[in-house]
Formats: structure tokens, C-alpha cells, sequence
């Protein structure tokens, strides 16, 4: 992995980079830090969030985002190039559909009928195929801008915080969801086009996971489902991964309690740090406790490596995630070479 | 472990804030306490805290069940079952918690209950908990076949659009989780097979759907758009006004005329079941906010699950849904000694710049490293916690420190019980 530099990124001619991942394990801090990453070397990105629950806004302290790109940041610049730019997008069912009848349909007060008869609510809730279509439709409409649109902006990326695992294959596999419901018609031919960006070159479809057994298992059904619907597998981005401060050998010997307290002593003394037997002994248990951690998430680590899928990884802050955290984050993709 | 061994003023409890400890054995033991939710967003270790908190109810007397949503396969393997379905089943392997078994065993068993108890598991004297895990297509076809005529409940399960909200609506789970909690209290009463039902909810985008899902899914179903969907089969024509011609229209453009069809039969289908379904989604409503209900807020601590957690507890207020209390799961242990991060960091730093470096150094200078990290861990979460203390000081607080393995069978699950209950 260190073989890679930051300006041969590993996504060439990838346009959409689509983040899911089990719940809890860091999703939108991963999909924003590779927005900054891809953000670097000039490049302008969207951040799009569809599940309607502002993690972005909340992630970046910003206020809630409307249906409207805003910018939120910019990128890390290097050395001769300045950075480029992150907008952000949160794409809500609804002002998808009525931005979608406006545009192929021309429906002004029709589209606020069809509100006040709750077919909004309708035909965005009852047929899941047909949220998903607008949803996607949406990303579709940003990746595909060109320069007739005079207004639109234009974006080198596009990442998506995709909803979790459980729920991917459903919600990108648009074509087959329909398939009971929506035979002909227009949202059927949307769905169409939508799914050709999707299984393309240009889509890759990342899943985050931590190290630990269940995430892991889910990352590795994730794939599963990703393959069997013909769906690009971009990364394994594995999270919250805890420091390497104690070589292996160090790491058997806490383990079973064979860290002899006189090195701790004599190293304590040659810091300067006052040892006392608390001390000594809180020491050795964190470095057991840590080093048990350790063994459990290297057996965590073959089981992605046996996935066979490019694995990037992200360190534990153990400050928290603020902007500065997002930057650290988006630095560490940039040296691994995933962006 | 060790830091909480020394009884109920450990490290741990004495870093809590001010927030009363949460008695979860109280809650457990207490016959009065017939449901227990848990609830909190996606990732906070909800469904393992609701196997081990029935298990560990099951081995101090109570007849449990657990009602999981979507239980990791391990999870399932762990209770001694291969694939958890929607039948409850018996999880093998339990035994009477040897502190409190006796007076746990006395309480909420009667004369009746023994009777039962004894023809389905053979031995009476054995703890019983039994786990499920729900099905909800399979849930929302039984309410359909219970409601409706055996023929019309064929023409609604053939339905394609039945099919597509039976199975992938957003809210069926949720509201399908409440109506499967209402089939298990009813058959609780009928037959006394148990005394205390545990269930885990959905995982969410938020906390706060399952609360809203029946509403939703029953609001919808009432809807107005529905309503007049149906007007044509029923009746007067005038009911057809032009507005609503053009939106059916419209409609038709961009999903399909076949669509439209498929949802017009389905909804006439359906429409003798509406006031049923509104109804049992009211009565479940009552029974969340009823006395027997306990409502526990499961937590990690990160500001994302702390800040639902702080929506759930004040939605719960609203509600006059019972909050029994929050569990704060994955909480990092506090090292012992005063060696604050900021000097450990230092400190580690002086030995890696030295110009003679041996074991001694190196091995310390990564010790140093670790309690720092371990040290800000533990003060950005205490930090976090004191925060969802200061808005919500009432709040009874569970803190579960952070395993360093992984739950895999019963005695995993034990352990977790264990340190639930302090």
C-alpha cells in the first residue's frame, strides 16, 4: 500500500464513489474525508446525503442543507495547485419529484395538486422503487452535467452517503425493485438510464466497516449482493483503526503478562515520569487490553484481505471528528492513494 | 472487569455525572415490569443488549422472550440457534442465576403459569427464555389473513403492490415490530408462557422512525389520496372531480398506467381492513405508554447515537411513554492512576527523541502512547455524557464499558448482563 502515491490515485475515471457501510461505523465521516481528499489538486466534488438525516451539516457544523448545492469546504491544496471545492447536497424525496415533473413535465400548479391530494407522499412512500428512482435520478442529473446547463456547476466528483449495507443492494439495484411495479412509463426509462451510470466505470461502490466481527461479516455479505447484482465493488475503507504503538513481539508478551516491570520502571525513569506501582500496573493492563484488541482485529484484517478488494484504512481520533479530524482522515486517503 | 469488581462506587460509576445509576436487576426482577423496548439508532449494540438483558431476566425467574429484529448470525449462534425465525424458540442451555435465583424464581409464577410452563418445557424448574426474530412480510401476511376472508386474503397477497409494501415499505418493520409485540402480549396473557417480553427495534436512520411508522403506515392507508382512489368503485361520480382526474393522470404518466391498476385493486382490496389496521396500531400506542411498558434508550458514546438518544428521551416525554432509563454501550474504561494524557504524550515523546533508544525506551515510549490516547478517549466521552447529563439530569444512566472480545454463545451474552446490572 505504500507503494502508492497521491498522484496515482487508485479511481481513475471513477466519477461516483458511492460510501455505504453497517451502521455505526463511520459512513458519513468516511464519505466526507474522501470528498476533501478528492477535493485536493483543484478538483471540485458534491457530497450528497439522501437519507434525509443531516449528518453532513452536523459533521461540518454548518446549518441544515437545503435541496441545493452549498459549498462547505475546500480542499487540501499541495504545493503549486490550489484546492478545489466541496459543495454539499441533501437530496430529499421529495423535492426530487417535483423538481423532476417540473423539469419533464412542465407541471407549475399541477405539482402543488398533486401535494395537496398527498400523492407526493404517495408515490414517494409507498413505492420504494420509485424513491430510489428519484433519489439516483438525482445523482444522475449532477454526474451528467455539461456546459448547456448555464447555471448548473460542474463536478469533477460526486460521493455519495449511501444508505447502510443492509440496505444498498436495494436501494442502487433500482431496476429490479420496479420490475413488479413499474413496467413502462416514464420512471421505468429513468431507472434504465440510471442504472447504466451505476453498473459503468465510472461508479464505484465503497463499504466502511470497522474491525470487528459483525461489521466485517456484513462488509463481506455487502460485496456479495454487490456482485450478484452486477454492481461495481470499488474499496474496503476500514475505520477506527486503533494505533500500532507495541511491536508484536511486545504485544505476546502483555498478553501474557510476561512485560517485565523493570523495563516499564527504567523507561518511566529515563522520561522523567515518576513511576509508581499504579501507574506500572494501569500500563500493563492497557497495553494487555489493547494488545487482545490488536489480535482480534488482525484476524479482522485477513478476513478483508481474503476479500480480495483494494482495503484503504483510516485511524481512531481519539479527539472526536471535527473538521480538523475530517482533514487528518482525508489526508491519510490521499497517502494511501485513493484519492 | 476488574474496574467495576470493587462494587457499585467503581471508577466507572463515580465518573458517571450526575446521573442516578440505572438498577437494571430492579428493573429485571420487578414483576410489575411486563415489556422492556430497547431502542437508539443504527450501530449502538441494541440487539445484543436486548439477548442479554432477557437472558439475564430468564436466569433470575422470569419467563422472557426476545423479539430481535435482525440479529447478526453470530448473535443468533450465541443464543444456541441456528437461524432465528418467527416462531419463538427455546434457547437451550440456561441456568438459574445463583445470587438471585431463589427470589427471582418465587415472583411472577403462578399456580397456572407452572402448569403451562411445565407441559411446554418439560421441567419447570429450569429458566426459560425463548428468542425470535421477526419476520415481517411473513407478520403482515398473518394480520392480513386474520382480517380479511380467505379469498380476499389470496387477492391481496397476490397483489404485486401488496407485495412491495408488505415487504420493503419504509416503516413496515417498524410498525410490523409493533404488531408482532401486541401478538406476543396478547398470547402472554392467554397463556402465561411468559412474563416479560424484550424487544429490540429496527435499525433506523433515526431513532425516532418506529415511533412514527404506525402512524405513518396508518395515516397513509387513511389517506386522503387513498380515499379518493376508492371513490370511483364506491360511489357517487361527483366525488371524481377534475383536479383529481388530471392528478390520476399525471400519476398514471410517470409510473405506468399498469401501476395505478395494480394499485387501485389493491386498495379496494383492502379497504374493509383500514379501520382495523388503524385500530390495532392505536392499541400498541396505548400499550408503549402503558405502566407494565419499560423503555430503555440504548447509546454509544459518540455525539451522533447521545444526540438521538436525547431526541428519544424527550419524544418518549411527550409521549408519556415510560423511559426506564439509558445504557451508554462500548464505553472506554478509565485507566487508573492521575498521569494526565497531555504529560504521557510528553513524556513518550522525550523517549523517542532520546539518542540511545533499548527495549526499555521503546516499549515505554508505546505504553505512553496508549494511555494518552485511552486517557482523551475517556475524556471526550465523559465530556459527551456530561453533556446528555446537563440537558437531561433525570435520566437513570447504565454505563457498559467496552469488551476487548467478542460476544459468541451464552456466557458472552452473561457477561454482558453482568455488566449491565453494575
Amino acid at each position: 500500500m505504500g507503494a502508492r502515491s497521491r498522484n496515482g490515485a487508485d479511481w481513475p475515471g471513477v466519477r461516483l464513489h458511492v460510501v455505504t457501510g453497517k451502521g455505526g461505523t463511520g459512513k458519513t465521516t468516511a464519505a466526507a474525508s474522501l470528498a476533501l481528499a478528492l477535493a485536493s489538486n483543484a478538483k471540485h466534488v458534491l457530497l450528497c446525503e439522501v437519507e434525509e438525516r443531516q449528518g453532513i451539516a452536523q459533521l461540518f457544523d454548518v446549518p441544515p442543507l437545503p435541496y441545493e448545492e452549498r459549498r462547505i469546504a475546500s480542499g487540501l491544496g499541495t504545493g503549486s495547485t490550489g484546492g478545489g471545492s466541496v459543495h454539499a447536497l441533501a437530496i430529499d424525496v421529495e423535492s426530487a419529484l417535483l423538481e423532476y415533473l417540473a423539469m419533464y413535465y412542465r407541471l407549475g400548479r399541477a405539482g402543488r395538486a398533486l401535494e395537496r391530494f398527498g400523492v407526493i407522499d404517495f408515490a414517494t412512500t409507498i413505492a420504494p422503487g420509485v424513491r430510489d428512482v428519484l433519489l439516483t435520478g438525482k445523482l444522475y442529473e449532477a454526474a451528467h452535467r455539461n456546459r448547456r446547463h448555464k447555471k448548473a456547476r460542474e463536478y469533477d466528483a460526486i460521493v455519495l452517503d449511501a444508505p447502510p449495507t443492509g440496505r444498498i443492494g436495494q436501494f442502487l439495484n433500482v431496476n429490479s425493485e420496479l420490475a413488479g411495479l413499474a413496467k413502462a412509463g416514464p420512471v421505468r426509462k429513468q431507472a434504465d438510464t440510471v442504472m447504466t451510470l451505476l453498473r459503468s466505470k465510472q461508479t464505484a461502490v465503497h463499504l466502511v466497516t470497522v474491525l470487528e466481527d459483525m461489521p466485517v461479516q456484513e462488509t463481506a455479505d455487502g460485496i456479495e449482493q454487490l456482485r450478484a447484482a452486477r454492481l461495481p465493488v470499488g474499496a474496503v475503507i476500514v475505520n477506527r483503526v486503533r494505533p500500532h504503538a507495541l511491536d508484536e513481539e511486545a504485544r505476546d508478551k502483555a498478553i501474557a503478562g510476561d512485560l517485565p516491570r523493570e523495563l516499564i520502571e527504567r523507561g518511566l525513569a529515563a522520561a522523567g515520569v515518576r513511576s509508581t506501582r499504579t501507574l506500572v500496573d494501569a500500563l500493563l493492563d492497557e497495553a494487555r487490553e489493547h494488545s487482545e484488541r490488536r489480535e482480534l482485529e488482525d484476524e479482522q484484517r485477513r478476513h478483508i484481505n481474503d476479500l480480495g478488494v483494494p482495503t484503504y484504512e483510516l485511524p481512531r481520533l481519539s479527539g472526536g471528528v471535527d473538521l480538523g479530524g475530517l482533514y487528518e482522515l482525508a489526508a491519510a486517503f490521499c497517502e494511501q492513494g485513493m484519492a | 472487569m476488574s474496574a467495576r469488581s470493587g462494587g457499585r462506587f467503581g471508577p466507572l460509576v463515580a465518573k458517571q455525572g450526575p446521573n442516578p445509576e440505572l438498577d437494571v436487576d430492579g428493573l429485571l426482577d420487578d414483576p410489575a415490569t411486563r415489556i422492556i423496548v430497547c431502542c437508539g439508532s443504527g450501530g449502538v449494540g441494541k440487539t445484543t443488549t436486548s439477548a442479554a438483558l432477557a437472558l439475564r431476566a430468564a436466569e433470575r425467574g422470569r419467563k422472557a422472550v426476545v423479539l430481535t429484529i435482525d440479529p447478526a448470525r453470530r448473535l443468533a449462534q450465541s443464543m444456541g440457534i441456528e437461524a432465528l425465525d418467527n416462531i419463538p424458540r427455546p434457547v437451550p442451555g440456561l441456568r438459574w442465576q445463583s445470587s438471585a435465583g431463589t427470589t427471582g424464581r418465587t415472583t411472577g409464577r403462578t399456580g397456572k403459569d407452572k402448569g403451562k410452563a411445565a407441559e411446554d418445557v418439560g421441567d419447570a424448574d429450569e429458566p426459560r427464555l425463548d428468542a425470535m426474530m421477526l419476520d415481517m412480510k411473513r407478520t403482515f401476511d398473518e394480520v392480513v389473513e386474520s382480517q380479511a376472508s380467505p379469498e380476499k386474503a389470496a387477492q391481496i397477497l397476490a397483489n404485486p403492490f401488496y407485495q412491495a409494501l408488505s415487504s420493503s415499505f419504509a416503516g413496515t418493520q417498524e410498525y410490523m415490530a409493533m404488531e408482532k409485540l401486541g401478538q406476543l402480549r396478547h398470547e402472554a396473557l392467554e397463556t402465561g408462557q411468559w412474563d416479560l417480553i424484550v424487544v429490540d427495534t429496527p435499525p433506523s436512520r433515526s431513532a425516532l422512525d418506529f415511533l412514527d411508522a404506525p402512524e405513518r403506515l396508518s395515516s397513509f392507508l387513511d389517506g386522503r389520496f387513498i380515499r379518493l382512489m376508492l371513490a370511483p368503485a364506491r360511489g357517487p361520480a361527483r366525488l371524481m372531480t377534475a383536479g383529481f382526474g388530471a392528478v390520476t393522470n399525471t400519476l398514471a404518466k410517470i409510473v405506468g398506467a399498469q401501476m395505478l391498476r395494480d394499485v387501485q385493486t389493491f386498495i379496494a382490496a383492502f379497504d374493509t381492513l383500514f379501520g382495523g389496521f388503524r385500530q390495532r396500531a392505536e392499541r400498541t400506542f396505548e400499550l408503549l405508554q402503558a405502566d407494565e411498558t419499560a423503555f430503555l434508550v440504548v447509546a454509544a458514546p459518540e455525539p451522533d447515537a447521545l444526540r438521538e438518544a436525547a431526541y428519544f428521551v424527550e419524544r418518549l416525554e411527550e409521549e408519556n411513554m415510560p423511559l426506564a432509563g439509558l445504557i451508554v454501550n462500548r464505553a472506554s474504561r478509565p485507566p487508573a492512576g492521575n498521569l494526565s494524557g497531555d504529560r504521557a504524550m510528553a513524556a513518550a515523546e522525550r523517549l523517542e527523541e532520546l539518542d540511545e533508544r533499548d527495549d526499555a525506551s521503546e516499549v515505554t515510549a508505546g505504553l505512553l502512547r496508549l494511555h494518552a490516547d485511552r486517557v482523551r478517549i475517556v475524556g471526550r466521552e465523559t465530556h459527551l455524557r456530561q453533556r446528555f447529563a446537563a440537558t437531561h439530569p433525570e435520566v437513570p444512566t447504565a454505563v457498559m464499558p467496552a469488551l476487548s472480545t467478542d460476544v459468541h454463545d451464552l456466557e458472552g451474552l452473561r457477561v454482558v448482563g453482568g455488566l449491565l446490572a453494575g
